[in-house]
């Protein structure tokens, strides 16, 4: 009887335990990152490093610099400069608030309302791109010059003397003025918001719109309550891909602006190219990358995107 | 809540129409849902019924004709000022907001700010009272259909509209959630507009159904009418199976039509009849195949007097379990469909054996002979 309740014994007991086999592939997810990381580590990190030494270097062009860890670079750039790098903020803020303004109806139409003119709008949006940066920028020296069309009528629709009294222009002059170089900001990066804005919107379903207006929803409370809320993701990215590149701008304050106008990015060109002095253009390249760092995590942490599906 | 006799849950359709360029999507037409009832728009895709559910909801504009609810012309309200929720196809919640902030968007919108309890009562009627600080894919398929119907019937609308709503359930679901919806209906007492193509689903909820072809509405009537009496081919496939036999007018009583067919006769009670009977016309005589019997040719003789009876051979047969399906070729209709019970299975019917099908007159019906005798059998499969 028992034999019947036995379990029959194990097939080979003593065999040695087989050697699990070989996972094949396992590295290759790290051969797929290679070329990547070896452009960053020659592209990024290594000029980085290097960049981090320079600010923190002494010494002169004749004599060669050597790193003597003299932080006060940073201290005597930011006293001396910070002007400059509080008018990068404020410029790059407005036109950012100003793309975003311009933009977003233009998305909106572009992804709800166009129709069949959907793909022709989208390329006049991006069309500016075939043409070279600085030829685009230079062209709005035209179109601001004084005593032109645009300057004229600005100053017949007294839009000059709300700008005058808000610092942003002087007198009868819009070129050469703060208002100019925030004009050839937001023409530049508006792209740059209108896609990531138009993505966003566009992914939102229709239908939801529907169920909104079904459920007492006005048109405008529609867009308050659903549109603009799940558009909320390319608004912050869009704001941040004007914002970030905006602020270490220097070709429209160059081009549009004056000496009065001079952004961050002017003067750590000037120190580079110019007054030769690197460690305070290192010094002065890392506070702005420093400060934007902080802005953009606060920004992201206050808008909650991160809930968004 | 709503008042039984308040006729403001009146849905009253006259002469609405929506065309698109050319393509008519919705010929002219007239529909009344009484307050409170369960009513289903049934049809094969492409059919009219959801553009039609989408003009009463105010979501499509009407090409012509006036939408009344109760008294009130609301043909030219916008979606947002007509007293009507929808339950969307695939929900349309808002994937944003938590299952509370949904049930109580409506509520917000009309300006309410205590809407808590409201809410809460409204959650657990849909047994979701749990899930309430959820977002709509952290839940099921059948929950986020929950919190649909919730997020319209939280603001007591005249009429509920609900477009396919249970069309992306698993079947075991779907039928759960039709017993609750009917349950839901009947709780509330508010007039509900159900748009479905599924057949079984607009019979088993409904109290009327109106089914919907390329625009029109061919039939409107309880479940059981439509079902025991169609009047157009399309209805009579759509809704079930049927077996058509093309007859001749014999004779006719003022009661019952009689018919040639084969050399047969065939009774058809009149009232059942919605084609013009005339003597020597032609009219589609149609049984389902439910109600017919089986008996091998050898015991023809023990078939009741009285009953309509034609001859044939077993073709095909497939045992179900409840019942077999057999198909038998008769010289009046190839293909003819006949379930039997399987109560005392005769084991002489086999495929090949010679039988006579009978059936009691009074479940024949009688169809214009005008008509395509398929018409809808692609649109129900």
């Amino acid at each position: 009887m028992s034999t019947l309740t036995e379990a029959p014994p194990p097939l080979a007991p003593q065999a040695p335990e087989p050697k699990p086999p070989k996972r094949r592939g396992r590295w290759t997810p790290y051969w797929l990152l290679l070329p990547g990381i070896l452009w960053l580590v020659v592209f990024f990190a290594l000029p980085m490093i290097y960049q981090a030494s320079t600010s923190v270097q002494t010494g002169s062009l004749e004599e060669g610099y050597k790193v003597t860890w003299h932080f006060a670079t940073y201290w005597d750039a930011l006293s001396a400069y910070w002007p400059q790098f509080v008018r990068s903020v404020l410029y790059a803020g407005t036109a950012t608030i100003l793309c975003l303004l311009l933009g977003y109806p233009l998305a909106y139409l572009i992804a709800f309302r166009a129709g069949r003119w959907k793909n022709l709008i989208m390329i006049l949006v991006i069309a500016p791109f075939f043409t070279s940066f600085l030829i685009r920028t230079l062209a709005w020296k035209t179109i601001l010059a004084d005593g032109g069309p645009v300057v004229g009528a600005l100053n017949t629709l007294h839009v000059l003397d709300v700008t005058d009294w808000l610092g942003m222009t002087a007198g009868d002059r819009v070129l050469a003025t703060p208002l100019a170089v925030v004009c050839g900001l937001t023409y530049n990066f508006l792209p740059f918001m209108i896609l990531p804005l138009y993505t966003s919107l566009e992914r939102i379903d229709g239908r939801l719109h529907e169920a909104a207006g079904d459920l007492y929803a006005r048109p405008w409370t529609t867009f308050r309550k659903v549109t603009f809320p799940l558009s909320m993701p390319g608004v912050v990215s869009g704001t941040l891909l004007t914002f970030i590149p905006a602020a270490g701008d220097y070709v429209n304050a160059d081009l549009l602006g004056s000496t009065d106008t001079r952004m961050v990015g002017n003067v750590i060109q000037t120190q580079f190219l110019r007054v030769l002095d690197y460690p305070t253009a290192a010094a002065l390249s890392f506070i702005l990358m420093a400060a934007i760092l902080l802005m953009v995590t606060l920004y992201i942490r206050r808008s909650g995107t991160e809930d968004l599906v | 809540m709503t008042n039984k006799t308040d006729p403001g849950g009146d849905v009253r359709l006259t002469g609405i129409a929506k065309t698109y360029g050319a393509f008519t999507a919705v010929h002219p037409l007239d529909l009344t849902v009484p307050q409170g009832s369960f009513f289903a728009l049934l049809g094969a895709s492409g059919c009219g019924k959801t553009t039609t559910l989408r003009m009463i909801a105010g979501l499509e504009e009407p090409s012509a004709g006036t939408v009344f609810l109760g008294d009130q012309d609301v043909t030219a309200l916008p979606p947002y000022k007509r007293p009507v929720n929808t339950v969307f196809q695939s929900y349309a919640l808002f994937p944003h907001l938590d299952i509370f902030e949904n049930v109580a968007f409506g509520l917000r919108r009309r300006g309410l700010k205590s809407v808590k309890k409201q809410v809460d009562e409204m959650l657990d009627l849909v047994q979701l009272g749990e899930q309430a600080r959820k977002k709509p894919h952290q839940l099921s398929g059948g929950q986020q259909q929950r919190v649909a119907v919730a997020r319209a019937l939280i603001n007591h609308p005249k009429v509920l509209l609900l477009d396919e709503p249970l069309g992306a359930l698993d079947l075991k679901l779907r039928r759960q959630m039709q017993l609750e919806l009917k349950r839901i209906q009947t709780e509330v007492g508010i007039t509900f507009v159900h748009v479905t193509h599924d057949q079984e689903e607009a019979m088993t909820m409904a109290d009327t159904v109106a089914v919907m072809n390329a625009g029109r509405v061919e039939q409107l009537g309880a479940p059981t009418d439509l079902y025991e009496n169609p009047r157009t081919t399309f209805v009579a496939n759509f809704l079930g199976t049927s077996n058509f036999i093309e007859a001749e007018v014999d004779s006719e009583s003022g009661e019952e039509i009689v018919l040639k067919a084969g050399g047969g006769k065939l009774v058809l009670p009149e009232a059942r009849c919605s084609a013009p009977a005339t003597t020597g016309g032609k009219v589609l005589v149609g049984v389902r195949p439910e109600k017919i019997s089986l008996t091998h040719a050898d015991d023809a003789g023990e078939i009741p007097e009285g009953r309509n009876r034609i001859t044939g051979r077993i073709a095909d047969s497939s045992f179900i379990g409840v019942s077999t399906q057999y198909v038998v070729d008769s010289p009046v209709c190839s293909g003819f469909e006949v379930y039997a019970q399987n109560i005392d299975r005769d084991p002489r019917l086999v495929p090949g054996a010679e039988v006579v099908l009978h059936w009691n007159p009074a479940h024949t019906f009688g169809l214009d002979a005008a008509q395509d005798a398929d018409a809808g059998v692609e649109e129900a499969a």
